[in-house]
């Protein structure tokens, strides 16, 4: 596209993009393009709808004026958040959502519902015997709030004339323009918008700080090193809607007088990698990023840097030890990366989401802002609802929200109508809530009083068949092998309380054990370098608190009440199936299975290694796990 | 001693960045792109052009899980153990693989080169526990049975 020069000229371009974009007498067919829809074969889905919309031409579903060289109409968006039914498809301007889409489909999708009207039953979303055509009647997005995520699922990522069509970099052009960069702090520190990375520190006095240094070099890093288990909310807003998120470091870099930014992405997010440096070209062709944004003078660059896979990196320090081209390890602080950051310059470090807040915090203002949510925690929060529910995916919803609301209105309840026993939150940083914890508000200052962390938004919902001893020991072990080595406390610490964990869930436990993971975890809360080390015994301390009697059970009675853990299992012959014909007893590595031909065999427990070589030989399915 | 081409495939890949300490990270990941695993006779001729010491982008290079002197598999599959394709059972998937391709949790590539399993921590795919990668595509819901027929797939694409 070409440069826009100023001011008016962007209001010129937002004003002609957006007619055409909510143009109600044209229909647009957009396609999730997601790392989860692309994953069921969107791609192929959005080439044959292009085929389509490009014979016909009785139809109008164009778009833009790429329309006479690109097949129209046909969008591939970023996600609609609703992985476990894509591939999705959306039609504008009804709002249409199909789900499980496949390419067989599309023809007939074009015919009944883009050329006729109809609505085909049979791919839209059910539950509990209702059917929804429309996309926000769902419960799944009706309980949402959905204002970070609002452009996610609805415009093309690849393509910045629709990010501005949908009003991106208004709110950079408003700074630029009408509000001086102390202002635009004030702002956000009005707003009282607070880092959605894990830790909720107040990004205004961030800001502030930065803005406040004597060092006239000053650094903008966006933290997009994702690396919590379970969670993928930042790469959803990079892959689906990149500019918004742009746009809010470029108005930081306004504010505190910054001229270099960075974003660190993992490396295992290809796809977000992609956009990203897409949108940036294109940004920087349109005058909105590089020299001289929109003739203000203001100049700003913005360079990608991938990560290597080091946990550890989301740690601010870390982080910018990784961009220098350094092993990413934290340091002591002080001197805070506020002080001295990136290249030993004063550096704003802000998450993914906390920057894709920005701008609409300065287009409606904060008192707008401090509208949604509670007090003390105001906006929303984008958060990965996954494991045992019906409905996993990517929601926003208010602060203040309960557990309750998010799992069984949003989420649909557990699937398979298992019984909920835990939701985990904060990924290895933080810890399990339980049924008594589900209707307390979720926000940073309330589940810190029940000994979690919001965290970076992971929210694994857990039934009874899992084992909360096993889950501890699981992060344990993310932890341990995240760990940097730096310090003792966590290279040391974590490993004696992997090594006590894995000793329960093998039933060699004590119960003593219980009492040394709780003065390790005391002693590595306090003494750990950094973020990671610090919370990493919370899933321990989290569950001993809420399944004591599990613990104990493994301990006492060498038994898995969940039937999870592996060496607690018991494998035995059925005699009513076995025919005796010896497979088992051949391919048994430990000799532990004996018998005689014909007859039915039997398994030594005090011998059996528990491998299960026996039941992936067993012709008639004999042997069962106990 | 590598061949010649490896240094003029690493000049034509030094010339994109500033010969800074910085530039290490992005250069050695794209040398690794390249061949699928990073060379270790490399490291000293990146560190020099660079003007870094070998001791110090070692230490980079063996910090960083992404980075491997050992060469790896035509098809790089990386199972997800993170939490949400944890608790979906992603652990048989990974069993399964082993057996059928005859690895373990030491050795991860196969004597004909052809595959490399790994687990990562989480793909950031959690909607579609439980998830894996094969090289830079993913799969969704993975079973055992899906994962045997998978490396079925593949070898017959190798083949081809």
């Amino acid at each position: 596209m070409n440069r826009i020069n100023n001011y008016d000229e962007l209001k010129e371009f937002y004003k002609e993009f957006s007619e055409k974009l909510h143009d109600k007498n044209k229909q647009r067919i957009l396609i999730c393009a997601g790392t989860g829809c692309q994953a069921g074969g969107s791609a192929k889905i959005a080439d044959r709808f292009r085929e389509l919309a490009g014979t016909s031409s009785d139809i109008s579903v164009e778009y833009g004026a790429e329309a006479a060289g690109h097949p129209v109409g046909v969008r591939k968006t970023g996600c609609h958040g609703f992985c476990e039914m894509g591939p999705l498809v959306r039609i504008e301007p009804q709002g249409i959502l199909y789900t499980k889409v496949k390419p067989e489909d599309c023809d007939e999708i074009f015919e009944k519902t883009i050329k006729n009207g109809e609505i085909i039953h049979r791919l839209l979303y059910k539950m509990d015997d209702c059917e929804y055509v429309k996309q926000e009647e769902i419960p799944f997005y009706a309980g949402q709030t959905r204002i970070v995520l609002k452009n996610c699922g609805h415009i093309d990522a690849e393509h910045i004339e629709e990010a501005i069509a949908s009003g991106t970099y208004m709110a950079l052009a408003k700074s630029l323009f009408e509000i001086s960069p102390d202002e635009v702090i004030k702002i956000i520190y009005d707003a009282n918008l607070r880092g959605r990375g894990g830790g909720g520190f107040p990004a205004g006095r961030k800001w502030q700080q930065v803005a406040r240094q004597p060092e006239k070099i000053r650094y903008v890093v966006c933290n997009g090193d994702e690396g919590d288990p379970g969670a993928f909310m930042d790469r959803s807003i990079m892959e689906g809607d990149p500019h918004k998120m742009i746009e809010g470091m470029i108005i930081a870099a306004y504010a505190v007088g910054a001229q270099e930014g960075y974003i660190y992405v993992r490396a295992e997010y290809p796809l977000a990698v992609r956009r990203l440096a897409n949108a940036i070209e294109q940004a920087t062709e349109a005058g909105l990023l590089g020299e001289n944004i929109l003739g203000s003078g203001f100049s700003f660059n913005l360079h990608i840097n991938r990560g290597a896979g080091a946990f550890v990196c989301g740690e601010g320090s870390a982080l910018t030890a990784s961009i220098e081209g350094k092993r990413g390890m934290p340091r002591v602080k002080p001197p805070r990366t506020v002080e001295q950051g990136l290249f030993e310059k004063p550096t704003v470090l802000n998450n993914v989401e906390t920057f894709a807040n920005v701008p609409m915090i300065i287009l409606n203002g904060a008192e707008w802002y401090r509208s949604i949510g509670t007090q003390d925690s105001p906006g929303t929060k984008a958060f990965a609802l996954t494991g045992a529910v019906r409905n996993t995916g990517l929601i926003e919803v208010p602060f203040g929200i309960t557990p309750r609301e998010i799992i069984f209105k949003i989420g649909g309840g557990l699937r398979g109508g298992a019984k909920f026993k835990a939701v985990q939150i904060g990924g290895p940083s933080g810890g399990c809530l339980t049924e008594k914890e589900l209707d307390e508000p979720l926000d940073f200052d309330s589940v810190k009083k029940l000994g979690v962390i919001v965290g970076s938004g992971g929210l694994v919902v857990m039934d009874e068949n899992t084992c909360m001893v096993e889950v501890a020991r699981f992060f344990m072990e993310f932890t341990h092998r995240e760990s940097c080595g730096k310090c003792v406390p966590c290279r040391e610490g974590t490993l004696r309380m992997l090594e006590i964990l894995e000793k329960i869930t093998a039933g060699n436990g004590e119960m003593e054990d219980l009492q040394r993971l709780r003065e390790l975890s005391e002693l590595i809360i306090n003494t750990a370098l950094c973020g990671l080390g610090k919370s990493a015994p919370l899933p321990v301390v989290s569950t001993l608190n809420a399944f004591p009697d599990e613990y104990i059970e493994h301990i006492k009675e060498k038994h898995c009440p969940a039937g999870i853990c592996q060496k607690l299992k018991k494998y035995i012959i059925e005699e009513d199936k076995c025919k005796g014909c010896s497979k088992c007893a051949r391919n048994c590595p430990v000799q532990a299975i004996t018998g005689e031909i014909k007859s039915p065999y039997f398994i030594h427990q005090e011998k059996c290694i528990k491998c299960g070589a026996c039941i992936s030989n067993c012709p008639f399915k004999a042997i069962k796990v106990a | 001693m590598l061949d010649d081409a490896y240094y003029r495939k690493a000049d034509e890949i030094l010339a994109k960045y500033p010969r800074e300490e910085r530039s290490l990270i992005p250069i050695i990941h794209e040398i690794q792109e390249t061949y699928n695993y990073l060379p270790r006779d490399l490291l000293p001729y990146v560190a020099s052009k660079i003007g870094i010491t070998e001791t110090k982008a070692y230490s980079v290079a063996s910090f960083y899980e992404n980075f491997s002197f050992e060469p790896k598999g035509k098809f790089i599959i990386r199972v997800c153990d993170g939490t949400a394709c944890h608790v979906r059972h992603s652990v048989p998937v990974l069993d399964r693989l082993h057996t059928e391709l005859g690895l373990s949790d030491k050795k991860h590539t196969t004597d004909d080169m052809l595959f490399t399993v790994e687990t990562v921590s989480c793909l950031g795919a959690c909607g579609l526990a439980p998830a894996m990668m094969v090289n830079d595509e993913v799969h969704p819901a993975m079973t055992p049975d899906k994962a045997s027929a998978l490396i079925k797939e593949l070898r017959e694409v190798a083949k081809s």
